[in-house]
C-alpha cells in the first residue's frame, strides 16, 4: 500500500507541464480500491442526479428560482441543504474511522493504511467544522434572523448570495480532493511546520488552503452583511433590548466572525506564501515560528467556537419559552451573558497549546479566563432552567433536543474546566479524552442545536410540521448513540491513548473502541431516522399542514407572518412594543390589515454570485494543481465579471399593491378557513 | 444614497494629503531598517510600530472616512472594539511569543546562559 498511498505526490514541483501542471493520470485513484469504488459509486449517483433533474426539466427551475435567488429564505435554506450533505460526507469518514479504529484495536490491521486515515480525520475535522456546523448556523441567522426583526431581507442581499456560493465552492474543492489527488494530511487546523511544503509536499495541503481561503471570504463577508442588518433594519420600535434573544446571538456571533476570520485569512495567506512564494513564516528556518502558526490560528480557532455555538444558544433560547408558555428567565442576563462570552471568547486562545512550553503566568493566566468564560455560560444554563420551573413544559421533539442538549452540554462543559486547568491539561492533551470533550460540547451543543432549530422552524420555511415519530427516533438515537460513541473515548483518553492513531500495538482497549463504534452505528441510524422523518413528512405534508403560521404558539415576529412567509416577508413593518412581541400582539387582539396596501421595493434575482464563486472555484482549483494560465484566466474573469456587474443599474423592482393584496387576500381566507 | 453622502466620500485633497502622508509614514520604517540610525534595535522596532499605527490612523481617517460622530456613534463604537481586539491579539501575541522564547530557547543556549550567569 505504502507505493500507492501517495498518489498525486509523484509530480514535483520540477516537472509541472505548462498546460495541465501538476495534474496527471496519476492523481486518479485507480490504485486504490476503496476509494476507486467510492468514486465509482459517487459518479453513478451524480450522473442518476443529473438525469433525474434533466428528465424532470428541473435545471431552470433551481437555477432561476434557487441558484440566483437573493431571497435571505431561500439562501438559508441553501445553507441547510449544504450543511446537510456535508455532514453525510463528514459521518462517512467518522464511520471509517471508527470501523478502522475497532479493528486495528482488535488485533487485525484496519482497513486503512496511515496515510489514507490521516486524510480522513483531516477531512472530518474541516467537513465537519467549516462545511457542516458553519453553514447550518449561517443558515438559520439567515433564514430566521431578517423575519425575527419584521425585515424584508438582509442589508446586501446580493452579497449575501454570494457568500453562500464561496462556501459551496470551498465545499466543492474539498470535496474533488476525494477523488482528484488527495486531503491533507495536516489535522484540521493545519499545524506548521507539518503543514509546510518541506513536510507536505502533496496537493492535500494546497486543497485545505484554497478551500478554506474561498469559503472564509464568503464567511467574513456574509458576517458584515448580518451586523449591518441587525443595525440598519430592525422594526420601528424594537430597541436593542427588545431583541428576541436569537437576534442577539446572531449579532454577537457575526461581530465574532468579522472581528476574526480576517486573522484566519491572514493566518492562511501567510501559509500559502510559504508553500507557493518560498517566504520562511512558519518553517524552522531563515526566523521563521511554527509556534507563531499556533497561535495565530488559535486567535480565531477559539472564537470560532464561539461562532458555532452562541446562535445555538439563541435557538435554545427561542425554544424553551416558546415550549414552556413563559417568557424567558432573565432576559438581560441572557443578553449581557452572550455580550461577556464574546469578549472573553478572545482571551483564551492560549489554552490550545498550554504544552507547547509558555511559561506558568502566561498558562495561568489564560488558564482562569477559560474559568472565568464557563461562568456566563452557566448563567444561560439557569435563566433556560429557571424558565422552564414551573412551566407548562410540552415535550413536543424541539423540547426533546433542548432537555438532551442541557444535560450533554453540561458534562462536557464540567470537562472543558477540567482541561482549563494547566497541569490537568499537561496529563490529557493531545489524548482522547479531549476528542471526547469536543465532541461532547459540538455534538451536545451544536448539532443537538441544529436539529431542535430544524425541527422548530421547518413548518415556517415550508408549511407543514416534521413528522414527531421519527423526530424522536433521531432523538433517542443520537443520544444514546452519543453516550455510546464518546464516554468509553473519555476513559481511554485517561488511560493515556492519544488522538490520531491508526494502529494499536495492545488489545487491552478493544472493548472501548467496539463500543464506540456501536455508538457511532446508533448516531447513523439518527441521521437515517431524520432522513426518513422529512421524507415521510413531505409525504403526508397535507395531515401536518401548518393553516395558522403559528404552529407552537410561538412568541417572536417570525410566526406573525404565513408559513411559507410571503417573499416579501411583511406586507407592512411590524411595531413592536415588548420583548416577545407576537405574543404582546396576540394579547392585545392585534388584527392583520387586509387593505391599503402600498408597493414593496425588492431587489433583483441575479447570477453574478453563481458565476463568480464558479470562477473562483475554477481558479482554486488551479492554484492547487499549478495550472497557471488557467489561474490567471480564471481570476481575470471573475475580476471584470466582478466590476461588470458594478455597471448593472437595473437591480431593483416594485412588487404592485395589487400583487400584495392578492397575496394578502389569499392568507386572510386561510387564516379564516383554519379558524373553522 | 442620502446615507452615503452624510457620512462622506472625502475629496481629492483629502486623498491627495492621505496618500502623501501613507508615503512619509513607509519610507521612515524602510530608512530605519536599511539606513540603521539608531543603534539600539529596540529603539528601531519602538519607532516602527508607531509609525505603523500612525500610517493606520491615517487610512482610517483619510480612506475609509471614518469620524466619531457620524452615524449616532456607531463608526465610533467599530472603531473602539477594532483598537481592543488588535490590542488584545497584538499584545497577547507578542506575550506569548516572547514567554515561549524564553522557555523554549534550543538546550545549548539554555546552558551558555546558565554559564554566564554572575
Amino acid at each position: 500500500m505504502a507505493s500507492q498511498a501517495h498518489h498525486g505526490t509523484s509530480a514535483s514541483a520540477l516537472d509541472v507541464h505548462p498546460f495541465w501542471g501538476k495534474l496527471s493520470w496519476d492523481a486518479f485513484p485507480f490504485h486504490e480500491p476503496i476509494v476507486l469504488v467510492t468514486f465509482i459509486g459517487v459518479v453513478l449517483g451524480g450522473l442518476a442526479l443529473v438525469g433525474a433533474l434533466t428528465y424532470f426539466r428541473l435545471w431552470g427551475y433551481l437555477w432561476k428560482n434557487w441558484f440566483t435567488s437573493i431571497d435571505h429564505k431561500k439562501i438559508g435554506i441553501m445553507y441547510m441543504i449544504l450543511g446537510l450533505v456535508m455532514l453525510l460526507r463528514g459521518f462517512a469518514d467518522a464511520l471509517l474511522m471508527r470501523g478502522h479504529q475497532a479493528l486495528a484495536a482488535s488485533g487485525g490491521e484496519g482497513y486503512l493504511n496511515a496515510h489514507h486515515y490521516d486524510q480522513i480525520f483531516t477531512a472530518h475535522g474541516v467537513i465537519m467544522i467549516f462545511f457542516v456546523a458553519m453553514p447550518f448556523v449561517t443558515g438559520f441567522m439567515n433564514y430566521v434572523m431578517p423575519l425575527q426583526i419584521g425585515a424584508r431581507d438582509v442589508a446586501f442581499p446580493f452579497l449575501n448570495n454570494f457568500s453562500f456560493w464561496l462556501t459551496v465552492s470551498g465545499a466543492i474543492l474539498i470535496m474533488v480532493s476525494l477523488f482528484v489527488g488527495e486531503f491533507s494530511t495536516a489535522g484540521w487546523l493545519a499545524y506548521a511546520p507539518f503543514s509546510g511544503l518541506e513536510f507536505s509536499p502533496s496537493v492535500g495541503m494546497d486543497y485545505y488552503l484554497w478551500a478554506l481561503n474561498i469559503a472564509g471570504i464568503g464567511t467574513t463577508l456574509s458576517g458584515i452583511n448580518l451586523v449591518v442588518t441587525i443595525v440598519k433594519m430592525r422594526a420601528p420600535g424594537m430597541d436593542y433590548m427588545k431583541m428576541p434573544v436569537f437576534v442577539w446571538t446572531t449579532l454577537c456571533t457575526n461581530v465574532l466572525i468579522v472581528a476574526t476570520f480576517p486573522v484566519l485569512a491572514a493566518t492562511l495567506a501567510l501559509l500559502t506564501a510559504d508553500r507557493y512564494l518560498g517566504t520562511h513564516f512558519f518553517t524552522n528556518d531563515l526566523g521563521g515560528s511554527p509556534m507563531m502558526y499556533v497561535n495565530l490560528i488559535w486567535i480565531w480557532g477559539h472564537p470560532e467556537v464561539y461562532i458555532l455555538v452562541l446562535p445555538v444558544f439563541g435557538i435554545f433560547s427561542e425554544i424553551v419559552p416558546t415550549f414552556t408558555g413563559k417568557r424567558l428567565f432573565g432576559y438581560a442576563s441572557m443578553v449581557y451573558a452572550t455580550c461577556v462570552i464574546m469578549v472573553l471568547s478572545y482571551i483564551v486562545w492560549l489554552h490550545h497549546f498550554f504544552t507547547m512550553g509558555a511559561g506558568a503566568n502566561v498558562n495561568a493566566f489564560f488558564g482562569i479566563t477559560t474559568m472565568i468564560i464557563s461562568i456566563p455560560t452557566g448563567a444561560k444554563m439557569f435563566n433556560w432552567l429557571f424558565t422552564m420551573y414551573k412551566g407548562r413544559v410540552r415535550f413536543d421533539v424541539p423540547m426533546l433536543w433542548v432537555m438532551g442538549f442541557m444535560i450533554t452540554f453540561v458534562i462536557g462543559g464540567m470537562t472543558g474546566v477540567l482541561l482549563a486547568v494547566p497541569p490537568a491539561d499537561y496529563v490529557l492533551h493531545n489524548s482522547l479524552f479531549l476528542i471526547a470533550h469536543f465532541h461532547n460540547v459540538i455534538i451536545g451543543g451544536v448539532v443537538f442545536g441544529i436539529f431542535a432549530g430544524i425541527v422548530y422552524w421547518w413548518p415556517k420555511a415550508f408549511g407543514f410540521s416534521l413528522d414527531p415519530f421519527w423526530g424522536k427516533v433521531s432523538f433517542w438515537c443520537w443520544i444514546i448513540g452519543f453516550y455510546l460513541a464518546f464516554m468509553p473515548l473519555y476513559v481511554l483518553g485517561l488511560m493515556g491513548v492519544t488522538r490520531r492513531l491508526s494502529q494499536f500495538e495492545d488489545t487491552f482497549y478493544s472493548i472501548y473502541f467496539i463500543v464506540a463504534l456501536v455508538g457511532a452505528l446508533f448516531i447513523a441510524a439518527g441521521i437515517g431516522a431524520f432522513i426518513v422523518q422529512i421524507v415521510v413528512s413531505v409525504m403526508r405534508r397535507k395531515e401536518l399542514a401548518d393553516e395558522t403560521g403559528d404552529p407552537w404558539g410561538g412568541r417572536t415576529l417570525e410566526w406573525a407572518t404565513s408559513s411559507p412567509p410571503p417573499y416579501y416577508n411583511f406586507a407592512f413593518s411590524p411595531k413592536v412594543h415588548e420583548i416577545d412581541a407576537f405574543t404582546h400582539m396576540k394579547r392585545e387582539g392585534y388584527t392583520r390589515p387586509t387593505d391599503g396596501f402600498m408597493p414593496i421595493h425588492m431587489p433583483h434575482y441575479t447570477a453574478t454570485g453563481v458565476v463568480l464563486a464558479g470562477l473562483l472555484t475554477v481558479m482554486g482549483f488551479a492554484l492547487i494543481w499549478h495550472i497557471w494560465w488557467l489561474a490567471a484566466a480564471s481570476f481575470a474573469a471573475a475580476l471584470i465579471y466582478g466590476i461588470g456587474h458594478t455597471f448593472n443599474y437595473n437591480r431593483d423592482y416594485y412588487i404592485p399593491a395589487a400583487e400584495v393584496r392578492e397575496i394578502e387576500n389569499q392568507r386572510t381566507q386561510q387564516l379564516a378557513k383554519a379558524a373553522d | 444614497m442620502s446615507d452615503h453622502a452624510k457620512g462622506g466620500h472625502g475629496s481629492l485633497k483629502s486623498y491627495v494629503v492621505g496618500f502623501v502622508l501613507s508615503v512619509i509614514l513607509t519610507v521612515i520604517p524602510f530608512w530605519v531598517v536599511m539606513g540603521e540610525p539608531f543603534d539600539s534595535k529596540g529603539l528601531a522596532v519602538a519607532v516602527i510600530f508607531i509609525l505603523g499605527g500612525t500610517q493606520m490612523m491615517v487610512h482610517i481617517h483619510y480612506f475609509l472616512h471614518v469620524t466619531i460622530k457620524a452615524e449616532e456613534g456607531w463608526q465610533a463604537m467599530s472603531i473602539g472594539l477594532t483598537i481592543l481586539l488588535l490590542v488584545i491579539i497584538m499584545s497577547g501575541s507578542i506575550w506569548v511569543m516572547f514567554n515561549l522564547q524564553e522557555n523554549m530557547m534550543p538546550a545549548h543556549e539554555q546552558i551558555e546562559r546558565v554559564r554566564n550567569l554572575p
